[in-house]
């Protein structure tokens, strides 16, 4: 019911919207509950496991009852608190976990079997037969668990991040908030205040009260205009902090369309933010708790502030007829509130003997609410006090059980609060999260006076820490009124009496676990799932403790609490991960030759985090196989061109470049002539190979290292490792050029021929023996040649500066064509390299040896390397160890499997009997059969002996002839020649 | 108490007023045959299987919190038996086994659900990487199926299958795979073990290990000393400490690894999904939650809580594989620490100190292990003698390089498994 | 987490490769013997509390930092170039 005159909403703003297929009013300003209950619509949820029927109990982001799904189709967002979310007009929301409607839930049957569904026991039952677990009694489980549902398709709309960095970060625009924020502004720091709400002013919007003699709205609005006006100030409202890491670092999430009609295109629906704060001052205000009694969830019962809320801020009053119980004096603010705004107040039950007096209501001394009726509303409370029981007629409660204050984010680098008697809460310990000050109610100071002092005097202590002086500020006049409570967690008595609204943990629950020895709280949550809802405990964990200390016989500062995590309320995946729906995980390279390989029609791959082209397909090709093989067949017998740019490299300069690679390379380059590339192999320190590839002296003291193109980023990081952390003394520099330089494989027959014409002077075998290298003119461009080859072949690798990649790319492939040749791809190069018997990161998977590899000799005797000690461990060598080999198929063999596993030929392909595992396979167009590599224990030895080749999953037994691994051209005339 | 469907039928008709204590709080005795310091699962369940398999019963359990407060309460609770080296594929297999009989052997509802682990791969390579392991795991008696990506499509029509960052090449299919009931498991054994007899110790933080010219004497706590002929260390992060008080350093860096639950949601996920490319597995628990979680943070860590950048990491791996869960909001989440050793598997060995035996060394894999874990190291410490299963995990093949078990294959880097 | 490079100033986490314990800068000779090379490559003290250990400036200007750091509490006590420990230790 909407109360003329009163709260903030815009009345000349109506606005219609949805709720469970039926037409609303309201008006801006309002959130879905509050124009919901100005409709009169009290039941709009179903809890977890009881499926109760259930109302809107608090005003904020921790409520556990109005729970909605928001939306249609693929942009449905589920669980969605009603009590923030605004409306707008076309707003259409649903209720949740009822089924087939709100009113008419059948699964509410749970309700009746509720002694059997007590705390724990599906623990103790579901057992038999086994196999009924995954069949029957799980699905039916998951059915009936879960609250709102997934669309089940892809996220439509946008979420971003965005970074800040601030002085000092306000976290509440509460009186306190507000203070800290002006105070540290007119100092001239950089504040970042951030608020949930949509609107800035915390309980200023929802109580009746005054600062400096004008309303506390009014003077909350002055000062944020204020705040408003000045550079050095950001204000960001809808905005949740909702985590305190390391380094003054706090995750953010900014609700930027949630309360929009449309949602707009160039706008994201959220933001996650991660503020870089110097200091931070939370002022995070304080929760109402409310108290348990028999059949305290009925939708009309609400917390005591939530009710002065809905009335101040929003013109709304819950019910006709209020009561109120409470244990505390800012009950009594509720019901005068309701009073004055003309509401019939039925009364108030104050469970203290000493509470105050008021006029206008019956004050209930001494008395608590022991039971309520009204199953999908309330209808009348029992007020039991020392005369007796009575029943008065009420449809809305307003309970106050005290106020928690919101100590979540000083808890988030395991700092545990502590327990204040004064006010019966946790406050927040003093050293919870480095540079964060704690000012309001938030800290336990609940009247505004103290939270504008604190708030001025957090801001004064930030100032100071940032070297920066504090003008005198004066602290506005407002209301000190006293705080007075007296512990009452639970209504003793029988029946249900509920702390976790959501999960329906009931104070019978928490006792039972009690019972059964779940005495530790973090047993109690576990086993009750007391506090696991989705309002993380915020309304409940309190209570649940106490009783607990209760009855365990323990205080309640040593029974302790749970820990408190991020986020302090619930982030959409989505938000966090903004950015990486579709490509945007991680960055996509492209090599210089992309383009060219695209209009080739190649289809691209992912070679880590490159693109590089599969095969490049010629008409009348209509699978990959018949590419490869003419591709493979064109590099054996004209010219095939292929981009090799992937590959890392890194140009190593200075006086003891040659020193530096011999510690890193097993084998010696400082007998490298300039001029020549060698083959080099580098172990990780324990031994094992890290990677390899071709390092090219340039000048005496420049070498360029080339690596695979998996590890390029670890040799990069391993060679700075051995320089600066190993061999500082060592004079040399290195740097990735990998970008810096597109390189082209050049192979085959006619690869010569292909590029004489292309530089100054034509090459000739005697200039450029095979691994020679050197600077060569490029039609102009400074270019490097390597006569290096990877395909066994007769080739050249060519390096130009990127920018003219693309260019040389598709020079070479022209001239190629001219010669019968053309481009290749991976699929091709790899065929070769198995033709060749060349490892790449298939074989040296890092539990490989040198050993392993056949390699041991180039493991120099005469000086240390890098893992050449742990390389000379007994385990590293030796027969009992897998090696290299290759393998042919014996007889009609049609088909080899990488991942198959090999075994002697009469052995059962079981474990025991494992011999090794095919790690490369390739059909090869030069040999006319498939070919595979891997690794079989004691291979060299065995060469000629048939195994047998065992792929389960492909439903393959093969038998094969162990060979050498090197199939074609073993003795390397091919590429010497 | 037996736990049946009918008794919490009767207890139900009755008030609930017959249940009892699930395990006692006993007084700790001044000395046992065996001290188990640490009520995680794996100590719990040494202390079920010495109870249960070799009939000693004069054990205490000694934790220094409450029970299962570690990492087998903070875990994305997925079982399987899917390693591919000897040394680990016997021994996972063993626990997978245990699993399947572990509700009717506790008689204690775990959970335990076998509704299929699909491991995802993203190239050519990591699918014969992922073949190599499938064919290991049926050499080895368990099951896989390789599904091409189709057979993927047809199990989870959700991903991503057309903008995704890393096509899906195909997955892993291990049918027997899935999750349990993660505080149940300790619950559980605790149970089991209190039953038969075994001391449960909680709040009893071990403070020094008497040894006296090699063999261990017992052990000093907050609670008085404790006098023993036999201690087993399984600790998991807290390892190199408790062993650094019998003089020993151990092979282990602790590592922080975080989790992330979401707010309740009806079935949507109904496998447990990993993705070979971003570090990210996914299944959803019977509440309804969505519980992942992906890599380590990087840096060694006795925090049990992580930073951002991590956090971002997972949940970017989760939208570009499965960007239908993107509307699910995060409700918790948390860190546990992982004693990381430097080939990524674990250590069940004897020590230099005669008595005295370790367990550790879990890296982020241990839940599942926890029957095979407790299973094979009640069988050394009662018999002297190495399980079958889990002969390989000896301390000395670090020394010797002899049959190392680095699944990932990045080398002695603690942190890289 | 920020982490104060030597060179470039405080910056994320993110920018860092974490590699372990800084006892990899003291590397044994290579007859050592086994002992000083099992506890070189594989041991660790792995304290809860002050460690030391090494941070790579991937994503910034490339340099190996020891990084003086509370496990426990993530505090960041101390930021040095490896090389400049490294100096002070054997040379």
């Amino acid at each position: 019911m909407r109360i003329a005159g009163k709260g903030l909403i815009d009345r000349s703003k109506p606005v219609r919207f949805v709720f469970d297929g039926v037409g609303y009013d309201g008006f801006a300003g309002d959130t879905l509950a509050s124009a919901l209950l100005a409709n009169d619509v009290r039941l709009v949820g179903r809890s977890f496991k009881y499926h109760r029927p259930r109302g809107v109990l608090t005003s904020g982001s921790e409520e556990p009852n109005a729970l909605v799904t928001v939306g249609n189709g693929a942009a449905a967002e589920p669980n969605v608190r009603a009590t923030v979310q605004e409306i707008y007009t076309g707003l259409e929301a649903k209720s949740q976990n009822r089924w087939p409607s709100l009113s008419m839930d059948l699964m509410a049957a749970n309700d009746l079997a509720a002694p059997f569904l007590g705390a724990g026991f599906y623990y103790k039952t579901f057992m038999w037969p086994s196999q009924f677990w995954e069949k029957l009694y799980e699905p039916i489980i998951r059915r009936a668990a879960g609250l709102g549902a997934l669309s089940g398709e892809s996220n439509p709309d946008k979420y971003e991040r965005a970074y800040a960095f601030c002085d000092l970060l306000v976290i509440g625009a509460g009186p306190a908030g507000v203070m800290a924020a002006l105070v540290a502004a007119r100092a001239g720091a950089d504040v970042i205040l951030v608020d949930e709400d949509s609107r800035m002013g915390g309980r200023l919007l929802a109580e009746n009260c005054e600062i400096d003699g004008v309303p506390g709205v009014i003077w909350v609005d002055r000062v944020l205009s204020e705040l408003s006006a000045m550079d050095n100030v950001r204000l960001m409202s809808r905005t949740t902090v909702t985590g305190a890491y390391d380094g003054g670092t706090f995750a953010a999430l900014e609700r930027v369309g949630h309360h929009r009609a449309a949602r707009h295109a160039g706008l994201p629906l959220e933001t996650f933010w991660r503020i870089v704060a110097k200091r931070s001052v939370l002022a995070a205000g304080a929760l109402e708790r409310p108290v348990a009694f028999r059949n305290n969830d009925r939708p009309g019962i609400m917390t005591a502030g939530a009710v002065r809320a809905y009335l101040n801020r929003w013109g709304v009053v819950p019910g006709q007829k209020v009561a109120v119980f409470g244990n505390n004096d800012d009950a009594h603010r509720t019901a005068r509130d309701l009073l004055a705004a003309g509401v019939h107040v039925a009364g108030l039950i104050d469970s203290r003997h000493n509470a105050p007096d008021a006029t206008g209501f019956p004050v209930y001394k001494g008395a608590m609410v022991s039971d309520t009726t009204g199953r999908r509303g309330l209808e009348s409370i029992t007020i039991r006090s020392v005369s007796g029981e009575d029943k008065l007629a009420t449809d809305c409660l307003a309970i106050s059980g005290g106020w928690n204050p919101t100590v979540h984010l000083t808890c988030h680098l395991n700092s545990r609060p502590v327990w204040c008697d004064d006010i019966l809460a946790f406050v927040p310990s003093p050293s919870g999260v480095p540079g964060m000050g704690v000012a309001g109610a938030c800290s336990g100071a609940f009247s505004t006076d103290r939270c504008l002092r604190e708030g001025a005097a957090a801001a004064v202590a930030a100032l100071e820490a940032l070297g920066k002086s504090a003008p005198k500020t004066q602290i506005p006049d407002a209301e000190d009124a006293p705080y007075a409570i007296a512990p009452l967690w639970a209504v003793p008595g029988r029946g249900r009496a509920w702390l976790d609204f959501q999960n329906d943990v009931c104070v019978k629950d928490v006792k039972q676990a009690a019972v059964e020895n779940f005495r530790s709280v973090e047993h109690m949550k576990r086993y009750t799932t007391q506090g696991m809802a989705t309002d993380q405990g915020k309304n409940s964990n309190v209570a649940a403790l106490a009783i607990l200390a209760d009855v365990t016989g323990r205080a309640i500062p040593d029974t302790g609490t749970t820990t408190f995590r991020p986020p302090f309320s619930p982030v959409a995946i989505a938000a966090m991960g903004a950015g990486a729906q579709g490509k945007g995980f991680a960055p996509e390279r492209f090599t210089t030759s992309h383009a060219a390989s695209v209009e080739r029609k190649a289809p691209m791959i992912e070679a880590g985090l490159w693109y590089r082209p599969s095969y490049f397909p010629v008409p009348g090709e209509t699978t990959w196989r018949q590419s490869c093989d003419r591709e493979v067949d064109m590099v054996r017998h004209t010219v095939g061109v292929c981009d090799v740019s992937t590959l890392g490299k890194i140009d190593i300069q200075g006086p003891d470049a040659a020193e530096f690679l011999d510690f890193v390379y097993t084998n010696t380059f400082s007998t490298l002539k300039i001029g020549r590339a060698r083959y080099g192999l580098m172990l990780r320190e324990d031994g094992h190979v890290m990677d390899d590839g071709t390092t090219a002296r340039l000048g005496a003291h420049h070498f360029l290292m080339t690596t695979t193109t998996a590890a390029a980023g670890q040799v990069m990081r391993h060679l700075d490792f051995v320089h600066q952390g190993l061999r500082p003394d060592l004079d040399v520099a290195m740097v990735s050029v990998t970008e810096q330089w597109a390189q082209f494989a050049i192979a085959g027959p006619k690869s010569r021929e292909l590029l004489n014409g292309l530089f100054d002077a034509d090459l000739t075998d005697a200039e450029w023996p095979f691994m020679a290298c050197g600077p060569v003119q490029v039609m102009g461009v400074r270019g490097r040649l390597f006569r290096i080859s990877f395909s066994g072949e007769h080739a050249y690798e060519l390096a130009v500066p990127s920018r003219y990649g693309d260019s040389l790319f598709r020079t070479l492939l022209a001239r190629a064509d001219t010669l019968g040749g053309g481009a290749y791809g991976m699929e091709a190069l790899n065929v070769m390299r198995i033709e060749k018997g060349f490892i790449t990161h298939a074989e040296i998977h890092g539990r490989v040896t040198a050993f392993d590899i056949g390699m041991e000799r180039m493991v120099s005797s005469k000086k240390d390397c890098i893992g050449k000690t742990m390389s000379e461990r007994d385990g590293l060598s030796g027969a009992d160890r897998e090696q290299l080999i290759g393998l042919n198929p014996v007889g009609a063999v049609k088909q080899l499997t990488a991942g198959a596993h090999l075994f002697n030929a009469d052995d059962d392909p079981v474990r025991v009997n494992d011999q090794g595992y095919v790690t490369s396979v390739a059909y090869s167009p030069t040999m006319g059969h498939m070919l595979a590599l891997g690794f079989l224990k004691n291979g060299r030895a065995r060469h000629g002996q048939k195994v047998r080749m065992v792929d389960h999953l492909r439903d393959l037994d093969a038998l094969c002839e162990v060979v050498n691994p090197v199939f074609f051209d073993p003795d390397g005339e091919r590429a010497r020649g | 108490m037996r736990f049946t469907g009918l008794r919490v039928l009767k207890e139900g008709l009755t008030g609930n007023r017959g249940w009892a204590h699930h395990w006692r709080d006993p007084a700790p005795k001044a000395e046992y045959g065996i001290v188990i310091i640490g009520g995680g699962g794996h100590g719990l369940s040494t202390a079920y299987y010495l109870a249960r398999e070799y009939g000693l019963t004069n054990i205490a359990v000694l934790e220094k919190g409450y029970i299962g407060g570690g990492n087998v309460g903070r875990n994305t609770t997925i079982v399987r038996a899917n390693y591919f080296l000897q040394g680990n594929s016997e021994f996972y297999s063993h626990s997978l086994k245990l699993w399947e009989g572990l509700e009717a052997d506790l008689n204690y509802n775990v959970m335990h659900s076998q509704r299929g682990l699909i491991n995802l791969f993203h190239s050519d390579g990591q699918r014969d990487a992922f073949a190599r392991r499938g064919n290991a795991m049926i050499n080895q008696g368990d099951d896989a199926v390789l599904l091409d990506r189709e057979g993927v499509r047809k199990h989870l029509p959700y991903l991503d299958f057309d903008n995704t960052r890393f096509p899906i090449y195909g997955g892993l299919l291990h049918p027997r795979g899935g999750t349990a009931r993660h505080d149940a498991v300790a619950w559980g054994y605790a149970r089991g073990a209190d039953q038969r007899g075994v001391d449960i110790i909680q709040n009893c933080e071990v403070t020094g290990i008497d040894i006296e010219n090699g063999t261990v004497k017992g052990v000093q706590t907050t609670r008085g000393a404790i006098r023993a002929k036999k201690v087993g260390i399984v600790v998991a992060g807290r390892s190199g400490q408790v062993a650094a008080m019998a003089g020993m350093r151990l092979p282990i860096e602790s590592h922080v690894l975080q989790a992330f639950v979401t707010e309740g949601l009806k079935p949507a996920i109904d496998h447990v999904v990993s993705f070979g490319m971003g570090h990210f597995y996914i299944s959803q628990s019977d509440k309804g939650g969505l519980v992942f979680g992906g890599d380590l943070d990087f840096y060694a860590s006795y925090a049990q809580r992580g930073n951002l950048p991590m956090v971002e990491h997972v949940m970017e791996a989760g939208m570009t594989l499965m960007p239908m869960i993107g509307k699910a909001k995060v409700l918790r989440s948390w860190g546990g620490i992982m004693d990381m050793t430097p080939d990524g598997s674990p250590i069940i060995d004897k020590t230099g100190v005669d008595g005295l035996y370790l367990n550790c060394g879990w890296c982020y894999g241990g839940f599942k292990a926890v029957p095979a874990s407790g299973n094979c190291f009640a069988h050394l410490m009662a018999t002297g003698r190495f399980h079958g299963a889990a002969a390989g995990f000896r301390l000395d093949r670090f020394r010797t390089g002899r049959r190392l078990l680095d699944e990932e294959g990045t080398g002695a880097q603690h942190n890289l498994h | 987490m920020r982490i104060t490079c030597p060179f470039c100033g405080e910056r994320d986490r993110r920018e860092f490769y974490y590699q372990g314990a800084a006892v990899a800068l003291e590397r044994p000779v290579a007859d050592a013997g086994e002992e000083a090379w099992d506890a070189y490559v594989h041991l660790r003290d792995n304290p809860a509390g002050v460690t030391k250990d090494l941070w790579y400036h991937e994503s910034g200007c490339s340099s190996w930092i020891v990084v003086t750091r509370n496990t426990v509490t993530h505090e960041i006590l101390d930021c040095t170039l490896a090389c400049d420990t490294k100096s002070e230790v054997s040379i």
